[in-house]
């Protein structure tokens, strides 16, 4: 295989594994065989990754004098104050929890570990006030999101943060709550139609007594856990939670919902089903080991074909991330970035519902098309799109000067849009070999084959600093 | 200058002729005579969970004054409308409205199995689903899916905001926000933007990247259109000064020169009232009517009340017993609101809440939110509701 082949490669696969790459990684990556790339993508870290932004031990604090004032009748006007700044705060930390995962999706070195904490978001979707909860959760969807399926959803399906969304707190003997037992199979492992009404009832009742105590840990109340005789599935049993998801697992119809929904994440929005089928057996007999399935996915050869390569629409998240990855972005007021999410519709940890974001052609409306396009003009080059073409002289200049070493020419701070956000022109400069021409910068940039008109458009460019803006501000950025 | 004179010597036409490819040729073509015929709707969304007993307040039951000791609305403030039901007196503006006959209260709208999270409720109300049923696209943008003789252009809906809500958003069609239709328009008309839409014909028929160049293309000619058409009527009627009184009257520009849209959506937000109530509420309830009143008045003067139909909805109202914080907490069932010229049954719809009959100190719903959808379906965009909403929901005679 030729390294130019390998070059295309190897970018589709980070375009869909990561956030995209950077032309000098890119470079390097090239030169090794496509299954290496594959394997390093896969690595564990070495260090633990988990994101530690809500410190428990002040939020267990904070719980337990919450849950003293809602348990009052009468408060006082201070234990009314002290609420509403719980409530406040509680708040405040659940914003700097989005953007300590957004930061770390465009911070990570290992991109496909991210990815697929994104997806499992997206999949086991979530909202929770508690913050602490919803860290616990994005970090069990980070731990076991290269890992084993099942113990991905049992701990899942123990977090606070789930049995509260789907209210298993309430699930209680003789009271049962179908909520969760049916998401289980409905959205999360079976998929619509693959289960009776019965199976839902049976198997609410042997998730009973899962609930978790004051201070956000799991615990099985035995007291309120039905221990009658359940028929799930034809089988009958004294079941309880852990026998319901074993039985799920053995079903095929699961690594098959899960390896079409992961096809549809990463390799095309409509599913080749012979593709899905070919994924889900290997999936099911590597006992649901999620590497593995990746692995097959990434290494097949229809992943490279034509039909997938620049044809998805990146979602918000990849949308910003791969942006902001690219330039080396940093914001000076992060909260723009819940804003542009919010705007753009995908405000991570507030999915519109359990079934997570539909994504495909339904991220796309007028509105959200047009701020995807003024986007990069206000993050890289604080406001206006430069379409002049003209030559950008100081491109040449900061090359030269990043080159010798001295890498601080970002310095020279300009009045910022309202993003008031930093590209690192010199680094993401320094990264491009010396020489390239704005066409080969395009083709590097732009995943679906470019046309005539793109081409005549950047072909009498001169400065690669505005001809990256340019082609970021293009529809054809918008996919991936 | 005579409006039509107007579009014909604007360079739309002719412009639009460079790059609207077939599928948008209708709008050429279509007749300018059609406008005055066109009926519309607008759908007002109150965000948070209006508490709709503090709205239309049930002065004459005691079980109300019981449960709200210190948050209910005294009967010698209430603006009565019956023996049983008045309005809050910050709702003194559409008072007028009411005894104009442009005013149907439709009480104890909800759904079965009813969900308390504002954002699933308002999920469940935007897509018309079932409580156990999750749609990705939303019931007026499915009405635009289905490609009836009425919902065919790319503006047929229109939300007043920066950005668009599932309500408006179908499987391949989706209406269009905007605030302002100068800047849309002066955006679409960037030279970058015009540029990448140059002999763009190529792309349309490719999956995802000629969904994006459809998309543009029908952005691009929607602000020229609505633009175009919109820009020289001026309104004379005043409107209070309110972010929500804005929305309104960009509505009802868009109505009074002849737009053929026939969905609008604009929100007000910040009924989640959990806390000191009754000046939270209050205010709100004020902007909303003096908004609405303007907004009426102004369509009457334009004769555009006989066409227009205005609903109001919420994703919940609240709990009867307030709280201990003199707010009130997530419910269920609520009221709604029609305004419109020619309304079938005027005044208070159905009978007023049952406070004694409750389903755990909830209220019980008397009508389907998609009763309301479907009458509004098939009596007012004349399209078959069961296509739209999935299965067939009988309809309501207030229009």
């Amino acid at each position: 295989m030729s390294t130019k082949d390998n070059f295309i490669k190897v970018k589709h696969l980070y375009n869909r594994a990561g956030f995209g790459i950077s032309y000098s990684n890119l470079q390097k990556l090239s030169k090794k065989n496509i299954h290496k790339v594959i394997d390093g993508l896969l690595e564990e870290p070495k260090e633990d990754d988990s994101l530690k932004l809500v410190d428990e031990s002040e939020e267990k604090r904070q719980l337990l004098v919450q849950a003293g004032l809602y348990a009052k009748k009468d408060l006082n006007d201070e234990e009314k104050k002290m609420r509403q700044e719980i409530i406040r705060m509680q708040n405040e930390i659940s914003k700097d929890l989005n953007i300590a995962f957004i930061s770390k999706m465009i911070n990570t070195e290992h991109p496909l570990r991210e990815k697929m904490t994104l997806f499992w978001h997206g999949h086991f979707a979530c909202r929770s006030n508690n913050p602490m909860y919803a860290q616990q959760l994005n970090n069990i969807q980070r731990k076991h999101g290269l890992g084993s399926f099942k113990t991905l959803l049992v701990e899942v399906s123990k977090s606070p943060a789930m049995l509260n969304y789907l209210n298993n707190q309430q699930n209680k003997k003789g009271k049962p709550n179908e909520n969760f037992a049916r998401e289980l199979m409905e959205l999360f492992t079976l998929g619509r139609g693959k289960y009776s009404e019965q199976d839902i009832k049976e198997s609410a009742r042997a998730f009973t007594g899962w609930s978790y105590d004051k201070d956000g840990t799991f615990i099985f109340r035995k007291n309120q856990h039905d221990e009658g005789t359940k028929t799930f599935f034809g089988k009958v049993g004294n079941f309880e939670g852990e026998n319901i998801i074993d039985i799920i697992l053995e079903k095929p119809e699961t690594a098959e919902f899960i390896a079409r929904k992961a096809y549809k994440f990463f390799v095309n929005d409509t599913p080749d089903e012979t593709h899905v089928k070919e994924l889900a057996s290997h999936f099911y007999n590597s006992k649901y080991d999620i590497s593995e399935l990746m692995k097959k996915m990434f290494s097949a050869d229809w992943f490279y074909n034509s039909e997938n390569v620049g044809t998805k629409i990146k979602s918000p998240a990849e949308f910003l991330v791969g942006l902001s990855r690219e330039f080396f972005v940093t914001y000076n007021k992060p909260t723009v970035l819940i804003q542009l999410q919010s705007s753009l519709g995908q405000y991570l940890f507030n999915p519109p519902n359990v079934a997570g974001w539909p994504g495909g052609q339904s991220w796309i409306d007028s509105s959200s098309l047009m701020l995807r396009m003024r986007i990069p003009s206000l993050v890289l080059n604080d406001g206006e799109i430069d379409f002049s073409g003209k030559a950008d002289p100081e491109d040449e200049a900061v090359i030269a000067l990043s080159r010798a070493g001295t890498n601080n020419a970002n310095a020279s701070a300009k009045p910022k849009s309202y993003v008031n956000a930093n590209a690192n022109w010199p680094k993401f400069l320094s990264t491009l070999p010396r020489g390239l021409t704005p066409l080969a910068l395009t083709e590097f940039l732009l995943q679906p084959r470019l046309n005539d008109k793109i081409t005549n458009m950047v072909s009498d460019n001169k400065g690669l600093r505005s001809t990256a803006v340019e082609i970021t501000s293009m529809p054809e950025y918008q996919l991936c | 200058m005579d409006r039509r004179n107007f579009l014909r010597n604007t360079g739309f036409v002719a412009a639009g002729s460079l790059f609207v490819p077939a599928f948008m040729k209708p709008l050429e073509a279509m007749a300018l005579d059609e406008l005055s015929l066109y009926k519309n709707l607008v759908v007002v969304q109150l965000s948070g969970g209006n508490d709709g007993l503090n709205t239309v307040v049930p002065h004459g039951n005691d079980i109300y004054y019981q449960k709200r000791r210190s948050i209910a609305i005294k009967p010698e403030e209430v603006l009565k409308l019956n023996d049983m039901q008045g309005l809050n007196p910050n709702m003194k503006a559409l008072q007028e409205i009411y005894d104009q006959g442009w005013m149907t209260i439709i009480n104890d709208v909800g759904y079965p199995n009813p969900d308390r999270s504002h954002f699933r409720s308002m999920d469940i109300w935007q897509t018309g689903s079932d409580s156990n049923q999750f749609l990705s696209t939303g019931w007026i943008g499915r009405y635009l899916d289905s490609n009836c003789q009425t919902c065919k252009f790319p503006y047929t809906a229109i939300e007043v905001d920066d950005s668009l809500s599932l309500a408006l958003k179908g499987q391949s069609k989706k209406g269009i926000a905007l605030k302002d239709p100068a800047s849309l328009f002066r955006n679409t008309n960037d030279p970058f933007f015009k540029a990448m839409l140059q002999s763009e014909k190529e792309h349309l028929d490719e999956d995802n990247l000629g969904y994006l160049y459809k998309t543009m293309i029908e952005t691009q000619s929607s602000a020229s259109y609505i633009q175009n058409t919109s820009k020289i009527y001026q309104s004379k009627s005043i409107y209070p000064a309110s972010g929500f009184a804005n929305q309104l009257k960009t509505v009802s520009k868009f109505i009074s020169s002849g737009l053929k849209t026939r969905v609008y959506y604009v929100s007000l937000s910040g009924f989640d009232t959990h806390v000191n109530q009754i000046n939270q509420q209050g205010n709100l309830l004020k902007q909303y009517s003096e908004g609405m009143a303007a907004f009426l008045k102004d369509l009457k003067t334009n004769n555009k009340l006989d066409d227009t139909l205005v609903i109001t909805f919420s994703e919940f109202g609240r709990r009867v017993e307030q709280n201990a914080s003199n707010g009130t907490d997530h419910g269920t069932a609520n009221n709604m609101f029609i305004f419109g010229g020619k309304l079938k049954k005027q005044g208070i719809f159905n009978d007023a809440p049952n406070l004694s009959d409750l389903d755990t100190g909830d209220l019980k719903y008397q009508l389907d939110f998609r009763q309301v959808y479907g009458t509004i379906l098939d009596k007012w965009l004349d399209v078959n509701n069961a296509d739209i909403l999935n299965k067939k929901f009988n309809t309501l005679d207030f229009i």
